[in-house]
Protein backbone atom coordinates (compact mmCIF):
# COMPACT_ATOMS: atom_id res chain seq x y z
CA UNK A 1 0.00 0.00 0.00
CA UNK A 2 1.35 3.75 -0.35
CA UNK A 3 1.71 6.18 1.79
CA UNK A 4 0.20 9.18 1.93
CA UNK A 5 0.31 13.32 3.00
CA UNK A 6 -2.96 12.06 4.35
CA UNK A 7 -1.08 9.54 6.78
CA UNK A 8 -0.04 11.99 9.12
CA UNK A 9 -3.43 14.04 9.60
CA UNK A 10 -5.10 10.78 9.64
CA UNK A 11 -2.83 9.43 12.31
CA UNK A 12 -3.06 12.83 14.47
CA UNK A 13 -6.65 12.65 14.11
CA UNK A 14 -6.99 9.03 15.67
CA UNK A 15 -4.69 9.96 18.05
CA UNK A 16 -7.15 12.87 19.35
CA UNK A 17 -9.87 10.81 19.05
CA UNK A 18 -8.12 8.22 21.52
CA UNK A 19 -6.67 10.99 23.33
CA UNK A 20 -10.27 12.39 24.32
CA UNK A 21 -11.16 8.58 25.08
CA UNK A 22 -8.56 8.03 27.52
CA UNK A 23 -9.23 11.44 28.51
CA UNK A 24 -12.88 10.63 29.71
CA UNK A 25 -11.72 7.79 31.53
CA UNK A 26 -9.36 8.62 33.67
CA UNK A 27 -9.68 12.02 34.35
CA UNK A 28 -13.85 12.11 35.01
CA UNK A 29 -14.10 8.96 35.70
CA UNK A 30 -10.85 8.37 37.73
CA UNK A 31 -10.01 4.81 35.99
CA UNK A 32 -6.84 4.79 37.51
CA UNK A 33 -7.38 5.07 41.33
CA UNK A 34 -9.75 2.92 41.43
CA UNK A 35 -7.99 0.21 39.67
CA UNK A 36 -4.31 0.15 40.76
CA UNK A 37 -4.05 0.15 44.75
CA UNK A 38 -4.30 -2.60 46.61
CA UNK A 39 -7.00 -2.56 49.63
CA UNK A 40 -8.05 -4.76 52.02
CA UNK A 41 -11.48 -5.71 53.21
CA UNK A 42 -12.88 -5.50 56.40
CA UNK A 43 -16.71 -5.71 57.61
CA UNK A 44 -18.85 -4.13 59.93
CA UNK A 45 -22.43 -4.79 60.71
CA UNK A 46 -25.24 -1.89 61.02
CA UNK A 47 -28.52 -1.36 62.41
CA UNK A 48 -29.35 1.28 59.61
CA UNK A 49 -27.54 2.29 56.97
CA UNK A 50 -29.92 4.75 55.38
CA UNK A 51 -29.70 5.77 52.14
CA UNK A 52 -25.68 4.21 51.89
CA UNK A 53 -24.52 2.57 48.25
CA UNK A 54 -21.79 0.33 46.95
CA UNK A 55 -18.77 2.26 46.29
CA UNK A 56 -19.47 5.46 48.67
CA UNK A 57 -16.34 6.59 50.23
CA UNK A 58 -14.74 5.64 53.45
CA UNK A 59 -13.58 9.13 55.11
CA UNK A 60 -11.10 9.40 58.06
CA UNK A 61 -11.15 13.03 59.34
CA UNK A 62 -12.65 14.23 56.15
CA UNK A 63 -9.97 12.47 54.15
CA UNK A 64 -10.82 9.07 51.77
CA UNK A 65 -9.40 6.51 52.44
CA UNK A 66 -11.00 3.48 51.03
CA UNK A 67 -15.04 2.68 49.21
CA UNK A 68 -18.10 0.71 50.06
CA UNK A 69 -17.37 -2.36 48.63
CA UNK A 70 -20.41 -4.17 48.63
CA UNK A 71 -24.04 -4.02 50.86
CA UNK A 72 -25.94 -7.09 52.13
CA UNK A 73 -28.66 -7.86 54.76
CA UNK A 74 -27.71 -10.51 57.59
CA UNK A 75 -31.12 -12.14 58.49
CA UNK A 76 -29.50 -14.06 61.65
CA UNK A 77 -29.04 -10.39 63.41
CA UNK A 78 -31.49 -8.51 61.16
CA UNK A 79 -28.74 -6.20 60.65
CA UNK A 80 -27.21 -4.56 57.38
CA UNK A 81 -23.59 -5.88 56.51
CA UNK A 82 -21.33 -3.84 54.81
CA UNK A 83 -17.95 -4.68 53.38
CA UNK A 84 -15.51 -2.03 53.28
CA UNK A 85 -11.98 -1.85 51.08
CA UNK A 86 -9.58 0.51 52.99
CA UNK A 87 -6.47 1.27 50.99
CA UNK A 88 -3.51 -1.02 51.89
CA UNK A 89 -1.29 2.02 52.77
CA UNK A 90 -3.51 3.30 55.69
CA UNK A 91 -3.70 0.99 59.32
CA UNK A 92 -6.57 1.76 61.84
CA UNK A 93 -6.70 0.19 65.10
CA UNK A 94 -8.80 -2.76 65.93
CA UNK A 95 -11.19 -1.01 67.89
CA UNK A 96 -11.87 2.15 65.64
CA UNK A 97 -15.47 2.65 65.23
CA UNK A 98 -17.84 3.84 62.40
CA UNK A 99 -20.39 5.86 61.58
CA UNK A 100 -22.90 6.20 58.82
CA UNK A 101 -22.58 10.35 57.76
CA UNK A 102 -24.06 12.68 55.52
CA UNK A 103 -21.94 15.54 53.66
CA UNK A 104 -23.95 18.45 53.89
CA UNK A 105 -27.67 18.69 54.15
CA UNK A 106 -28.43 16.45 51.07
CA UNK A 107 -25.62 15.34 50.25
CA UNK A 108 -24.16 11.34 49.38
CA UNK A 109 -23.68 9.49 52.67
CA UNK A 110 -20.57 7.86 53.47
CA UNK A 111 -18.83 5.92 56.02
CA UNK A 112 -16.80 7.75 58.36
CA UNK A 113 -14.49 5.83 60.61
CA UNK A 114 -12.63 6.86 63.81
CA UNK A 115 -9.16 5.78 65.25
CA UNK A 116 -9.74 3.90 68.45
CA UNK A 117 -6.78 2.98 71.03
CA UNK A 118 -5.70 -0.57 70.25
CA UNK A 119 -1.97 -1.35 70.17
CA UNK A 120 -3.36 -4.01 66.84
CA UNK A 121 -4.15 -3.29 63.44
CA UNK A 122 -6.96 -4.54 61.94
CA UNK A 123 -6.09 -7.15 58.82
CA UNK A 124 -7.80 -8.24 56.17
CA UNK A 125 -10.97 -10.04 56.77
CA UNK A 126 -11.87 -8.55 60.46
CA UNK A 127 -15.08 -7.04 61.38
CA UNK A 128 -15.63 -3.77 63.20
CA UNK A 129 -17.80 -4.51 65.99
CA UNK A 130 -18.54 -0.55 67.18
CA UNK A 131 -20.98 0.79 64.29
CA UNK A 132 -23.61 3.89 64.76
CA UNK A 133 -26.56 3.90 62.48
CA UNK A 134 -27.36 6.32 59.72
CA UNK A 135 -29.67 9.29 61.15
CA UNK A 136 -33.19 8.66 59.74
CA UNK A 137 -34.60 11.89 59.27
CA UNK A 138 -38.47 10.41 59.81
CA UNK A 139 -37.12 9.19 63.06
CA UNK A 140 -35.72 12.22 63.90
CA UNK A 141 -38.92 14.30 63.68
CA UNK A 142 -41.19 11.49 65.24
CA UNK A 143 -38.52 11.93 68.77
CA UNK A 144 -38.40 15.91 68.04
CA UNK A 145 -42.50 15.87 68.11
CA UNK A 146 -43.02 13.49 70.72
CA UNK A 147 -40.27 14.96 73.40
CA UNK A 148 -42.35 18.25 71.97
CA UNK A 149 -45.70 16.39 73.14
CA UNK A 150 -43.96 15.16 76.28
CA UNK A 151 -43.49 18.68 77.30
CA UNK A 152 -46.50 20.16 76.24
CA UNK A 153 -48.12 17.40 78.97
CA UNK A 154 -51.72 18.25 79.83
CA UNK A 155 -51.88 20.52 76.06
CA UNK A 156 -54.87 19.48 74.16
CA UNK A 157 -54.35 17.50 71.21
CA UNK A 158 -55.15 20.15 68.30
CA UNK A 159 -51.91 21.70 69.25
CA UNK A 160 -49.72 19.33 67.92
CA UNK A 161 -50.75 20.49 64.98
CA UNK A 162 -48.73 24.07 65.11
CA UNK A 163 -46.14 24.43 62.78
CA UNK A 164 -42.57 22.91 64.29
CA UNK A 165 -40.66 26.09 63.51
CA UNK A 166 -43.06 28.46 65.23
CA UNK A 167 -41.27 28.63 68.83
CA UNK A 168 -43.37 29.92 71.60
CA UNK B 1 -58.69 13.68 -2.40
CA UNK B 2 -61.91 13.33 -0.53
CA UNK B 3 -61.48 8.83 -0.49
CA UNK B 4 -58.41 6.75 0.49
CA UNK B 5 -58.42 3.77 -2.03
CA UNK B 6 -57.04 1.12 -0.56
CA UNK B 7 -55.35 0.29 -3.67
CA UNK B 8 -53.47 3.55 -2.63
CA UNK B 9 -52.21 2.45 0.68
CA UNK B 10 -51.21 -0.75 -0.13
CA UNK B 11 -49.26 0.30 -3.33
CA UNK B 12 -48.07 2.99 -0.45
CA UNK B 13 -46.95 -0.50 1.47
CA UNK B 14 -45.72 -2.46 -1.14
CA UNK B 15 -43.06 0.67 -1.70
CA UNK B 16 -42.36 1.20 1.80
CA UNK B 17 -41.37 -2.12 2.12
CA UNK B 18 -39.55 -2.24 -1.06
CA UNK B 19 -37.44 0.83 0.16
CA UNK B 20 -36.89 -1.06 3.60
CA UNK B 21 -35.55 -4.28 2.00
CA UNK B 22 -33.39 -2.13 -0.16
CA UNK B 23 -31.91 -0.47 2.18
CA UNK B 24 -31.42 -3.54 5.13
CA UNK B 25 -29.62 -5.20 2.00
CA UNK B 26 -27.36 -2.19 1.30
CA UNK B 27 -26.39 -1.99 4.85
CA UNK B 28 -25.69 -5.64 4.86
CA UNK B 29 -23.63 -5.77 2.29
CA UNK B 30 -21.45 -3.10 3.31
CA UNK B 31 -21.19 -4.72 7.02
CA UNK B 32 -19.69 -7.46 5.22
CA UNK B 33 -17.27 -5.59 3.21
CA UNK B 34 -15.45 -4.77 5.89
CA UNK B 35 -12.91 -7.15 5.25
CA UNK B 36 -13.06 -5.66 1.52
CA UNK B 37 -12.42 -2.40 2.64
CA UNK B 38 -9.89 -3.08 5.30
CA UNK B 39 -7.60 -4.65 2.47
CA UNK B 40 -7.70 -1.29 0.72
CA UNK B 41 -6.93 0.79 3.51
CA UNK B 42 -5.92 3.58 1.50
CA UNK B 43 -9.54 4.66 0.42
CA UNK B 44 -11.06 4.05 4.13
CA UNK B 45 -8.24 6.22 5.54
CA UNK B 46 -9.01 9.02 2.84
CA UNK B 47 -12.57 9.25 4.15
CA UNK B 48 -11.61 9.48 7.97
CA UNK B 49 -9.64 12.43 6.68
CA UNK B 50 -11.91 14.15 4.68
CA UNK B 51 -15.48 12.90 7.37
CA UNK B 52 -13.18 13.45 10.05
CA UNK B 53 -10.04 15.47 10.48
CA UNK B 54 -12.43 18.37 8.42
CA UNK B 55 -15.28 17.90 10.93
CA UNK B 56 -12.64 18.42 14.25
CA UNK B 57 -13.02 22.42 13.92
CA UNK B 58 -16.68 22.71 13.99
CA UNK B 59 -16.82 19.47 16.57
CA UNK B 60 -14.39 20.98 19.09
CA UNK B 61 -15.70 24.58 18.51
CA UNK B 62 -19.47 23.40 19.76
CA UNK B 63 -18.27 21.23 22.29
CA UNK B 64 -16.41 23.91 23.51
CA UNK B 65 -19.81 25.85 23.83
CA UNK B 66 -21.84 23.39 25.06
CA UNK B 67 -19.73 22.89 27.21
CA UNK B 68 -19.35 26.85 28.47
CA UNK B 69 -23.08 26.97 28.83
CA UNK B 70 -23.88 23.65 30.60
CA UNK B 71 -21.24 24.65 33.09
CA UNK B 72 -23.28 29.03 33.61
CA UNK B 73 -26.87 26.82 33.20
CA UNK B 74 -25.73 24.29 35.98
CA UNK B 75 -24.41 26.50 38.36
CA UNK B 76 -27.35 28.55 38.21
CA UNK B 77 -29.20 25.73 39.44
CA UNK B 78 -26.74 24.09 41.65
CA UNK B 79 -26.14 27.22 43.44
CA UNK B 80 -29.73 27.27 44.44
CA UNK B 81 -29.57 24.22 46.88
CA UNK B 82 -25.55 25.04 47.45
CA UNK B 83 -24.06 22.73 45.89
CA UNK B 84 -22.24 24.72 43.18
CA UNK B 85 -19.17 22.62 43.65
CA UNK B 86 -21.35 19.48 41.54
CA UNK B 87 -21.44 21.61 37.99
CA UNK B 88 -18.38 19.20 37.12
CA UNK B 89 -20.06 16.74 37.61
CA UNK B 90 -23.27 17.30 36.00
CA UNK B 91 -20.98 18.52 32.96
CA UNK B 92 -19.01 15.42 32.61
CA UNK B 93 -22.38 13.41 33.07
CA UNK B 94 -24.71 15.17 30.85
CA UNK B 95 -21.75 15.42 27.96
CA UNK B 96 -21.03 11.69 28.12
CA UNK B 97 -23.99 10.05 28.53
CA UNK B 98 -26.14 12.46 26.13
CA UNK B 99 -25.00 15.63 24.72
CA UNK B 100 -21.57 14.30 23.24
CA UNK B 101 -22.70 11.11 21.21
CA UNK B 102 -26.12 12.88 20.38
CA UNK B 103 -24.93 16.80 19.42
CA UNK B 104 -21.90 15.33 17.39
CA UNK B 105 -24.08 12.83 15.62
CA UNK B 106 -26.38 15.44 14.74
CA UNK B 107 -23.63 17.80 13.55
CA UNK B 108 -21.82 14.80 11.67
CA UNK B 109 -25.10 14.49 9.64
CA UNK B 110 -25.24 18.01 8.61
CA UNK B 111 -21.61 18.36 8.07
CA UNK B 112 -20.61 14.72 6.61
CA UNK B 113 -23.47 13.35 5.86
CA UNK B 114 -25.15 16.05 3.26
CA UNK B 115 -21.43 15.53 1.35
CA UNK B 116 -21.76 11.87 1.13
CA UNK B 117 -24.88 11.93 -0.48
CA UNK B 118 -24.10 14.86 -3.06
CA UNK B 119 -20.96 13.00 -3.98
CA UNK B 120 -22.66 10.21 -4.22
CA UNK B 121 -25.62 11.26 -6.05
CA UNK B 122 -23.84 13.75 -8.65
CA UNK B 123 -22.02 10.44 -9.30
CA UNK B 124 -25.17 8.55 -9.76
CA UNK B 125 -26.47 11.57 -11.53
CA UNK B 126 -23.49 11.70 -13.74
CA UNK B 127 -23.21 8.31 -14.87
CA UNK B 128 -20.09 7.53 -12.97
CA UNK B 129 -21.27 4.47 -10.58
CA UNK B 130 -23.16 2.46 -13.83
CA UNK B 131 -19.75 3.17 -15.85
CA UNK B 132 -18.00 1.27 -12.75
CA UNK B 133 -20.27 -1.49 -13.38
CA UNK B 134 -19.79 -1.84 -17.04
CA UNK B 135 -16.06 -2.19 -16.37
CA UNK B 136 -16.99 -4.73 -13.84
CA UNK B 137 -15.80 -2.21 -10.42
CA UNK B 138 -18.53 -2.78 -7.90
CA UNK B 139 -19.26 0.58 -7.05
CA UNK B 140 -20.68 -0.43 -3.41
CA UNK B 141 -17.21 -1.75 -2.69
CA UNK B 142 -15.28 0.76 -4.38
CA UNK B 143 -17.06 4.18 -3.34
CA UNK B 144 -19.60 3.02 -0.59
CA UNK B 145 -17.87 0.65 1.98
CA UNK B 146 -14.85 2.76 2.29
CA UNK B 147 -16.89 6.18 3.19
CA UNK B 148 -19.43 3.75 5.38
CA UNK B 149 -16.36 2.71 7.46
CA UNK B 150 -14.60 6.00 7.46
CA UNK B 151 -17.47 7.71 8.99
CA UNK B 152 -18.16 4.59 11.50
CA UNK B 153 -14.57 4.91 12.92
CA UNK B 154 -14.62 8.92 12.62
CA UNK B 155 -17.63 9.25 14.60
CA UNK B 156 -16.75 7.78 17.77
CA UNK B 157 -13.58 9.60 17.94
CA UNK B 158 -15.21 12.98 17.22
CA UNK B 159 -18.07 12.68 20.05
CA UNK B 160 -15.05 11.78 22.54
CA UNK B 161 -13.35 14.44 21.19
CA UNK B 162 -16.44 16.92 21.93
CA UNK B 163 -17.40 15.47 25.42
CA UNK B 164 -13.61 15.95 26.51
CA UNK B 165 -13.62 19.53 24.85
CA UNK B 166 -16.86 20.74 26.46
CA UNK B 167 -15.76 19.09 30.42
CA UNK B 168 -12.73 21.68 29.34
CA UNK B 169 -14.96 24.44 28.50
CA UNK B 170 -17.15 23.52 31.75
CA UNK B 171 -14.28 23.77 33.47
CA UNK B 172 -13.10 27.23 32.43
CA UNK B 173 -16.81 28.45 33.49
CA UNK B 174 -16.85 26.60 36.53
CA UNK B 175 -13.41 27.53 38.07
CA UNK B 176 -11.82 29.90 36.13
CA UNK B 177 -14.83 32.39 35.76
CA UNK B 178 -17.50 31.37 38.36
CA UNK B 179 -14.15 30.54 40.68
CA UNK B 180 -15.51 27.14 41.82
CA UNK B 181 -12.81 24.98 43.62
CA UNK B 182 -10.47 23.39 40.80
CA UNK B 183 -10.21 20.38 43.46
CA UNK B 184 -13.77 19.83 44.01
CA UNK B 185 -14.76 20.01 40.64
CA UNK B 186 -12.74 17.08 39.64
CA UNK B 187 -13.35 15.12 42.39
CA UNK B 188 -17.39 15.20 42.19
CA UNK B 189 -16.76 14.21 38.77
CA UNK B 190 -14.63 11.52 39.30
CA UNK B 191 -17.16 10.21 42.23
CA UNK B 192 -20.04 10.61 40.06
CA UNK B 193 -18.98 9.28 36.75
CA UNK B 194 -18.58 5.32 36.13
CA UNK B 195 -16.12 4.42 33.42
CA UNK B 196 -17.92 1.24 31.85
CA UNK B 197 -21.66 2.69 32.78
CA UNK B 198 -20.86 6.23 31.76
CA UNK B 199 -17.89 6.97 29.46
CA UNK B 200 -18.65 3.09 27.82
CA UNK B 201 -22.08 3.35 26.85
CA UNK B 202 -21.90 6.84 25.42
CA UNK B 203 -18.89 5.20 23.75
CA UNK B 204 -21.21 2.81 22.38
CA UNK B 205 -23.96 5.26 21.31
CA UNK B 206 -22.17 7.61 19.72
CA UNK B 207 -20.73 4.58 17.56
CA UNK B 208 -24.62 3.07 16.53
CA UNK B 209 -25.41 6.87 16.03
CA UNK B 210 -22.61 6.62 13.35
CA UNK B 211 -23.73 3.44 11.19
CA UNK B 212 -26.99 5.08 11.46
CA UNK B 213 -26.04 8.44 9.89
CA UNK B 214 -23.06 7.25 7.12
CA UNK B 215 -25.42 4.24 6.27
CA UNK B 216 -28.59 6.68 5.95
CA UNK B 217 -26.43 9.48 3.64
CA UNK B 218 -25.14 6.55 1.75
CA UNK B 219 -28.24 5.38 0.93
CA UNK B 220 -29.83 8.60 0.20
CA UNK B 221 -27.34 9.12 -2.43
CA UNK B 222 -26.98 5.94 -3.63
CA UNK B 223 -30.97 6.04 -4.54
CA UNK B 224 -31.22 9.60 -5.03
CA UNK B 225 -33.24 10.11 -8.51
CA UNK B 226 -30.12 11.27 -11.10
CA UNK B 227 -31.27 14.58 -11.76
CA UNK B 228 -30.19 18.06 -10.02
CA UNK B 229 -33.23 18.03 -8.34
CA UNK B 230 -33.20 14.90 -6.96
CA UNK B 231 -29.88 15.14 -5.68
CA UNK B 232 -31.00 18.55 -3.55
CA UNK B 233 -33.65 16.40 -2.20
CA UNK B 234 -31.42 13.55 -1.09
CA UNK B 235 -29.31 15.49 0.54
CA UNK B 236 -32.35 17.68 2.26
CA UNK B 237 -33.66 13.77 3.44
CA UNK B 238 -30.19 12.95 4.68
CA UNK B 239 -30.38 15.54 7.40
CA UNK B 240 -33.90 15.38 8.29
CA UNK B 241 -33.92 11.47 8.44
CA UNK B 242 -30.53 11.28 9.95
CA UNK B 243 -31.84 13.59 12.47
CA UNK B 244 -34.74 11.71 13.49
CA UNK B 245 -33.34 8.88 13.60
CA UNK B 246 -30.42 9.59 15.15
CA UNK B 247 -32.85 11.41 18.09
CA UNK B 248 -35.09 8.32 17.75
CA UNK B 249 -32.35 5.59 18.45
CA UNK B 250 -31.11 7.87 21.28
CA UNK B 251 -34.46 7.44 23.35
CA UNK B 252 -33.98 3.46 22.45
CA UNK B 253 -30.42 3.09 23.39
CA UNK B 254 -31.04 5.34 26.83
CA UNK B 255 -33.77 3.38 27.74
CA UNK B 256 -31.74 0.16 27.32
CA UNK B 257 -28.39 1.00 28.91
CA UNK B 258 -29.57 3.46 31.73
CA UNK B 259 -33.08 2.57 32.48
CA UNK B 260 -32.53 -0.71 34.23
Amino acid sequence: MQRSRNDVWVGLFVMVGLVAILFLALKSANLLSLSFQSDYRVTAKFDNIGGLKPKAAVKSAGVVIGRVESIAFDDKSFQAKVTLALESRYAFPKDSSLKVLTSGLLGEQYVGIEAGADEKMLAAGDSLSSTQSAVVLENLIGQFLFNKAAEGGSAPAGNSATPVGKKK
Amino acid sequence: MSWIKPADVGFATRQLLADWGHGARLLLRLVRLFGAAFKRFGLVRDQIFFLGNYSLAIISVSGLFVGFVLGLQGYYTLQRYGSSEAVGLLVALSLARELGPVITALLFAGRAGTSLTAEIGLMKAGEQLSAMEMMAVDPVQRILAPRFWGGVIAMPLLAAVFSAVGILGGYVVAVLLIGIDSGAFWSQMQGGVDVWSDVGNGVIKSFVFGIAVTFIALLQGYEAQPTPEGVSRATTRTVVVSSLSVLGLDFVLTVMMFSI
